[in-house]
């Protein structure tokens, strides 16, 4: 890869679920010019007390090693795996769309819903709520097939993602 | 083993205590109240009263820098804190171990925006290298400790711990240090053995090598410094140091080519632009070292040794980063190049000396002292010449002064130069000789300054006289913020804009309003006097020398440019302007 080509990169960082911690992370990127293009947070061992961040950004190579190397060094991290980097993963990520229209157009949004096999959670006369699990580029897909038929509102969670097979943090 | 509960502030106090604190920089205000009234019920921990938040941390800096121990300081809540930020931001970038105690407001009233209040965690997050806020009384003693671990180990920096007042007010239960161990902080300090052999490899097939030694050493601690002295002789190397290096290699030494960088010397800087092997150790390839990136040591393979990852590979891609602490790795390679019986080509090395030597032949530094006029590096190198037989220490502000006390002042030890690197914070150099002098009582602590800078901290005049503390003050004066005059000289058609200073103390009315002795000095000829009589004078003294207000500090390498297109003072009698925007723009 070239030095100069940007790529995007799927980064998993473990940390202590204390407050701040978010801050911190989301502070190193705004404060060294880094890309954020999705964040999600979640505690997953309450236990442990630990959450668990992934972040998709994008640059060089030598810029993802610095990213990776910077929210290494900060104190309450435990662990940052670079799952693009690790080997394939899965990426899934859940929107809730909203598409308000009536006749012909309402029907069509069903119809598509249907072959994304995204699922109406919320229904009114003359509006729908979608749900949608998917890829990022599977969600970004359907949204653009809603656009003309009524799409209103998007509401997205972000990228969750962890590594194939027996591979873990 | 029972936990013994006491106060909160009788917890920070024995927190101190159990962790080998001596001295406490600090200034009081309402809500830190609970732990003045603690030290003052005790004798174990001494607080130095500063006038100025900033100070304080500066203080604490000297004191860290100058002693290999962390330095700690106290401050109220709101300005307090907020007055702290300057001096944690420059710990941070210096890589300074500082531990800072701010008081907060009653946990209850945090967000109210109560009297006094600030987001301490949320201002200081960006300029520390971790900071905690204390809600949990149980939490307390643990957050103490662990403060002290990660402000010392790997890559040093300033530590914040927001102390709410109820807290300190409450009950809280006391923990010994060796109780508390972190989950996930536990920086290597071993370097990767495979890596250090490559290294070692890539060094003795070397024709033209540099060490390049940085900050880091000196935080490794004198053992690594000592280290370091040993691994550049068995190998016959050229050496050279950074502005935060300096002392770590002694500047006597032959092997030493000067500092490197902007104001470094002419063979440091062509040395580092010609070499085929660079070894990077305890050093960030600072833009103020590197100059244009582009054209940075172009034909060179470079080996970097850091504790930090994330300096690896940050500014110059490196061929193999070793991650580790500077001591431990040198240990290493000194082993391992003994073993293998390393040795660089000599015939090789030869020739690389003589073309060094041809440079060195320039004699870059030199100047000419007329007889009317007191030439800036003058004053720098007489004070050197006549504190040789004496221990000391020097500190400075920043500007024209700290760049030729750099130059100039030869250090043989680690640990006797403070000054603000990376941040290159104006007044800097009195409050931090007020730490140095403070760890140091019997040594001699020059604080080499200017006269714009000195005024920015000029308050602490009265902490020297409260705590007699004989810190010897030489402004470098010449009614200019100097660099900024030379910069817009060379950069913007000599257009001085608010550069001169205008309206200047009458410094040695100024000194005696203080209550210490103030000198003068104008003429060549009384300076040796002057310098004489301020280091005799058993106190704080401001030794005021009006030096050559139009002299440039060279040679320096024009933002933007390469390492071998430096401007050397003598061949432009300081009056080449450069002609470049790129350079405009760039800091």
């Amino acid at each position: 890869m070239k030095e100069t080509e940007i790529s995007k990169h799927t980064i998993s960082v473990l940390v202590d679920n204390e407050s701040g911690v978010l801050a911190r992370v989301i502070g190193l990127f705004s404060g060294r010019g880094y890309n954020i293009e999705s964040l999600t947070v979640a505690e997953v061992d309450a236990d442990a007390h630990q959450s668990r961040i992934t972040v998709v950004t994008s640059g060089t190579p030598m810029v993802i090693e610095q990213i990776k190397a910077q929210l290494s060094r900060l104190v309450p991290v435990h662990k940052v795996s670079d799952l693009t980097l690790a080997g394939p993963s899965v990426e899934r990520e859940l929107a809730l769309v909203k598409v308000i229209a009536t006749g012909e157009q309402r029907v069509e949004s069903l119809r598509i819903a249907d072959i994304f096999k995204a699922r109406a959670v919320d229904a009114t006369n003359n509006s729908f709520v979608y749900e949608i699990i998917g890829s990022p580029e599977k969600i970004d897909a359907f949204i653009k097939l809603m656009a003309p038929l009524g799409l209103s509102e998007i509401s997205r969670t972000g990228v969750a993602a962890i590594s194939r097979g027996t591979l873990t943090m | 083993m029972a936990e013994r509960i006491l106060s909160g502030s009788e917890v920070v106090l024995q927190a101190l205590a159990d962790q080998g604190v001596e001295v406490v920089f600090g200034y009081p205000g309402g809500a830190v109240l609970p732990l003045y009234d603690e030290i003052f019920k005790q004798n174990r921990i001494r607080h130095v009263l500063v006038r100025h938040e900033q100070a304080a941390v500066h203080a604490a800096e000297g004191y860290a820098r100058s002693t290999g121990k962390v330095g700690v300081v106290l401050v109220t809540s709101g300005p307090g804190a907020t007055n702290a930020v300057t001096g944690l931001t420059d710990a941070l970038m210096d890589s300074i171990p500082v531990v800072c105690l701010t008081g907060q407001v009653p946990t209850h009233l945090i967000g109210n925006d109560a009297f006094q209040e600030a987001d301490t965690t949320g201002i200081t997050r960006p300029c520390t290298k971790h900071n905690y806020l204390v809600k949990n009384p149980d939490r307390l003693a643990r957050t103490m400790h662990e403060a002290f671990h990660v402000a010392s180990s790997g890559r040093p920096g300033p530590v914040v711990i927001d102390l709410p007042k109820d807290i300190l007010v409450g009950k809280a239960p006391y923990m010994e240090p060796a109780q508390v161990q972190h989950r996930t902080y536990n920086p290597v300090v071993k370097g990767e053995r495979s890596q250090i052999e490559e290294a070692l490899e890539m060094l003795a097939s070397a024709k033209k090598p540099i060490l390049y030694c940085g900050g880091g050493v000196i935080n490794s601690g004198t053992q690594a410094c000592k280290l370091l002295t040993e691994f550049t002789r068995m190998t016959g190397a050229p050496i050279t140091l950074t502005l935060m290096g300096l002392g770590a290699y002694p500047a006597s030494d032959k092997q030493y080519l000067g500092m490197v960088g902007m104001h470094g010397t002419y063979e440091s800087n062509m040395s580092m632009h010609d070499c085929d092997v660079m070894v990077a150790i305890g050093a960030r390839f600072d833009d103020r070292v590197t100059g244009n990136l582009d054209f940075f040591a172009p034909n060179s393979q470079k080996i970097q040794i850091d504790i930090d990852q994330s300096s690896i590979n940050k500014n110059v891609p490196v061929d193999i980063g070793i991650v580790g602490d500077v001591g431990h790795v040198l240990e290493d390679m000194i082993k391992i190049w003994k073993a293998k019986q390393y040795k660089i080509d000599a015939t090789a090395l030869d020739s690389w000396w003589d073309q060094i030597e041809g440079w060195r032949g320039k004699h870059c530094l030199s100047y000419k002292q007329p007889k009317d006029v007191i030439k800036p590096q003058h004053v720098i190198r007489r004070v050197h010449a006549l504190t040789r037989d004496r221990k000391t220490y020097i500190t400075t502000d920043v500007g024209q002064h700290q760049m030729w006390a750099a130059q100039h002042f030869g250090f043989e030890h680690p640990y006797e130069w403070m000054t603000s690197g990376g941040l290159g914070t104006m007044g800097y150099g009195m409050p931090a000789a007020l730490g140095v002098q403070v760890a140091h009582p019997d040594a001699t602590v020059v604080c080499f300054t200017g006269d714009a800078s000195i005024m920015m901290n000029i308050q602490e005049c009265a902490t020297m006289t409260q705590y007699r503390l004989p810190i010897k003050t030489v402004i470098l004066n010449n009614r200019y913020m100097g660099m900024v005059r030379q910069w817009q000289q060379l950069l913007h058609g000599s257009r001085y804009s608010e550069s001169y200073s205008e309206t200047l103390p009458d410094f040695v009315k100024l000194s005696e309003a203080f209550g210490f002795t103030g000198l003068t000095c104008n003429n060549p000829a009384d300076l040796d006097d002057a310098i004489k009589k301020m280091l005799e004078i058993d106190g704080p003294v401001i030794l005021d020398v009006a030096v050559d207000d139009k002299e440039n500090c060279y040679p320096m390498i024009p933002s933007g440019k390469p390492h071998n297109e430096m401007l050397l003072g003598q061949e432009t009698d300081g009056n080449e302007a450069i002609d470049s925007d790129e350079g405009m723009v760039l800091v």
